[in-house]
């Protein structure tokens, strides 16, 4: 059993779950994931690790509440229990001195971005932070942002914060900044990660995004987690979930994310990210 | 005067099939005491056992066999413990008409004695009993040996160090205990009521389990040696294998894995009272003939779809699935397309599989197992209509810890080198054994093997200084 040490809704919709868990913070690295269930007849769903206390012993995630196991979760308190918070798992994202780094966040990916970001700063790399949401009251962790970019940027689909437009305004961006990355990295729903490789591809900057399948358990066994990148067929779980975005075979990718959709409950999906989780 | 000897076994009660399909209650229900000491009666006493020789951990079968004759299951029981300690596992999943039974002497002429059903009687006699023995434990020895992996060869190593006086920790990489016993194996064919005895039973004899360690993430095998004198490595055969056939990424392809898992551990069967989700599908192909493959049909019928085909490229013979459960699985209406391959899954526009393209096949010269090969029949291809579509075709062993294990010497299909009398790998203090080294085998193997290497680790932790 597992003790919440935090749990609560950030902005609508999104929440942040810290867990104590310190056999986990031991080896966690940028990039890895959890596999969570939150209680015994709970799936085990798969968490993109946000940050970490190493010495507390906590790790901490941004989930979005979309199913049944999401929305479980969602209830917990300060103080219960979960039976399963397994990991690290996956593999982590390839931390080394690229140069300038422009790393992309969005919904959940916010949260996961933010470790990626913090551990190319510490390897020496220019960091530049570029979060993005339907609107502003969607955004979060700026100041974490803040105290490891050298400039954190914003992009609202109703302009009500930074930049206002669609993740395909990434090109354009770039060059009002007048920022030239060696590397992107994109954390967050399917939508955008696809969106950000297709633009960027044409330019030639090299992208990493971070998969998020539906996976069981996480570990290699079941396949669920299968996609194609480069034409070979790959597990997410154990090869990635880190991917080159211009490998990634997208197309096929959206239809096995929309695998169990009938079967799952979207309590809410004004967020504006549900539908393409 | 010699006795007469019933041809044929004691036929052992089932659920009908009619019912059963319907439910996932075991289909076996097991002897009576009538109806043992009935079969026990079968068997001639030979004074040179070769059924012995036939099972892979060499239980007195002769002695045990006697003992339940004469009505006498307490003594019979601990006969059986003497070598095995997962009776009531084995005596439902061997297969024993390649083993033991297949070496009985009856089997000449008639059937052989029902060693298997005998061993499961004995079990669950125990079980119901309700006092389970439990050997002398040692006194503590002061040596620390870390198990990864909790099936059968996991099990076995635990159990036998903990006797001996060592404090075992086994760590799993699920939320339960149990291996493929728990994960794999359909509850109507094992009920994980009998594998969650068998873990509490390694539980009371000392050793600690830490479920949702995942060895090579959680902590790598080099950081355990820290902390103990041995590890040993009984990870099974978990990763899946495709086809690699066209549209293998289709939604409704599942590896066996991954339909089992959903409906075992996750009790996807009971969605959605668990959250779990398994699709109902109507027409379910599954690729393969062994037991995972009659596990995948027979799951499918239950999760209630209409049809629920075998595709095999070889014939009936040639199944390596346990005869038991192959007449089971015909009993229940699986419908056998022997001697077809599948060739392209095929999508429609959402991407969900609605077809399989298949090609006939013929049996030509033997192979290198000894069984004829498949050759394909030119222009015999066709399309099977199919929603959802299983592959059985075998596992290999996860790569995480041979990636995160420098030194250990890893064989072509990924599975750990290790010693077949001892279990000793390359690396000093590293035992391994199971379907990790043997590849997807059987759950007896598996715990021979765990017997060896707990024999091997403590002849050397015990020859040598605490360091
Ligand atoms: C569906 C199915 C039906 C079968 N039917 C039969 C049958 O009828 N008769 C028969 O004899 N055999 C059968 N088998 C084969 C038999 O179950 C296996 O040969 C046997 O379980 C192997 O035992 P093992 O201990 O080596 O591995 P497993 O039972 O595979 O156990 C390995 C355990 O290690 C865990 N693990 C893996 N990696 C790690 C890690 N890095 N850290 C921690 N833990 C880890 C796994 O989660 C698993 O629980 C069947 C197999 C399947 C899949
Ligand atoms: S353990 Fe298996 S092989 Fe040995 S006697 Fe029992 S059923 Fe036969």
């Amino acid at each position: 059993m597992y003790r919440i040490i935090e749990r609560r809704m950030i902005v609508p919709n999104l929440h942040e779950l810290t867990v104590e868990a310190p056999q986990v913070t031991e080896s966690v690295r940028p990039g890895n994931f959890v596999i969570v269930r939150p209680d015994a007849d709970g799936e085990r769903i798969p968490l993109s690790v946000a940050d970490w206390d190493a010495e507390a012993g906590t790790v901490t995630s941004i989930f979005l509440q979309v199913g049944a196991s999401t929305s479980k979760l969602a209830r917990r308190r300060p103080g219960d229990t979960i039976p399963t918070y397994a990991g690290p798992l996956g593999q982590e994202t390839e931390i080394r001195k690229y140069g300038t780094v422009l790393c992309v966040g969005g919904c959940y990916g916010i949260g996961s971005v933010y470790p990626v970001a913090r551990a190319l700063r510490e390897a020496g790399n220019t960091v530049i932070a570029l979060l993005e949401a339907r609107s502003s009251y969607l955004l979060y962790w700026q100041d974490k942002f803040r105290s490891v970019a050298e400039r954190t940027l914003e992009l609202t689909r109703d302009g009500s914060a930074g930049y206002k437009g669609h993740i395909t305004r990434l090109p354009e961006i770039l060059t009002l900044e007048k920022i030239a990355p060696d590397l992107i990295v994109a954390n967050g729903c399917t939508l955008q990660m696809m969106l950000v490789s297709r633009v960027t591809k044409p330019l030639g900057i090299k992208t990493i995004v971070n998969m998020n399948p539906i996976m069981i358990d996480g570990t290699g066994m079941c396949g669920v987690c299968r996609l194609t990148v480069a034409g070979k067929t790959k597990f997410a779980c154990v090869d990635g979930p880190d991917f080159d975005g211009h490998e990634v075979d997208w197309e096929e990718f959206l239809k096995r994310r929309k695998t169990y959709n009938p079967e799952e409950v979207h309590p809410l999906r004004k967020s504006g990210c549900a539908s393409h989780f | 005067m010699p006795k007469t000897i019933a041809p044929k076994k004691v036929p052992m009660p089932k659920q009908e099939p009619f019912e059963r399909i319907r439910n996932f209650d075991e289909v076996a229900l097991g002897f009576t005491p009538e109806l043992a000491r009935r079969e026990a009666e079968r068997c001639l006493a030979c004074k040179k056992p070769y059924c012995v020789e036939g099972c892979p951990v060499g239980i007195d079968i002769p002695r045990f066999i006697k003992h339940i004759a004469e009505g006498d299951f307490k003594a019979g029981i601990k006969t059986i413990k003497e070598r095995n300690a997962l009776p009531a596992v084995c005596g439902r999943v061997c297969p024993q008409e390649e083993q033991c039974e297949k070496h009985c002497v009856l089997g000449k002429k008639h059937e052989p004695v029902a060693i298997g059903r005998l061993e499961r009687f004995l079990a669950d006699w125990e079980a119901a009993s309700g006092s389970i023995e439990k050997p002398d434990i040692a006194p503590s020895n002061d040596r620390k040996v870390a198990v990864v992996g909790s099936g059968p060869a996991g099990i076995t190593v635990a159990s036998d160090l903990a006797v001996l006086g060592y404090a075992v920790t086994m760590y799993e990489a699920l939320h339960e205990a149990g291996g493929v016993l728990t994960y794999g194996i359909p509850e109507f064919r094992l009920p994980k009521s009998i594998v969650r005895r068998e873990v509490e039973y390694v539980r009371s004899l000392g050793v600690k389990l830490h479920l949702d360690y995942i060895v090579g993430k959680t902590r790598t095998v080099d950081r355990l040696l820290k902390d103990f004198d041995a590890v040993f490595i009984g990870a099974g055969a978990g990763l899946p294998w495709f086809l690699e056939i066209p549209g293998e990424n289709l939604n409704g392809v599942y590896s066996a894995n991954e339909y089992l898992t959903r409906c075992n551990l996750m009790k996807g069967f009971r969605f959605p009272a668990c959250d779990t989700p398994l699709k109902r599908a109507r027409r379910v192909a599954v690729f393969g003939g062994g037991n995972v493959a009659m596990d995948a049909a027979r799951t499918a019928l239950r999760l209630g779809a209409d049809e629920s085909h075998i595709v095999y490229r070889r014939s009936r013979k040639e199944l390596p699935a346990r005869l038991e459960e192959v007449e089971n699985a015909e009993e229940e209406g699986v419908i056998f397309d022997y001697l077809t391959l599948p060739l392209r899954l095929i999508g429609d526009e959402q991407g969900w599989l609605v077809g399989i393209e298949c090609q006939r096949m013929e049996l030509g010269e033997p192979d290198a197992s000894g069984r004829r090969r498949p050759v394909p029949v030119k222009g015999s291809e066709f399309v099977m209509e199919a929603d959802a579509s299983i592959c059985a075709i075998g596992n290999s062993p996860n790569p995480l810890i041979p990636m995160t294990t420098p030194g250990l010497t890893i064989g072509k299909k990924g599975n750990i080198e290790a010693d077949e009398e001892t279990g000793r790998t390359s690396r000093e203090n590293i035992w391994a054994g199971g379907d990790v080294v043997t590849g997807a085998a059987t759950v007896i193997s598996a715990m021979g093997a765990g017997r060896k290497a707990a024999k091997s680790i403590h002849e050397r932790l015990s020859g040598s200084k605490k360091p």
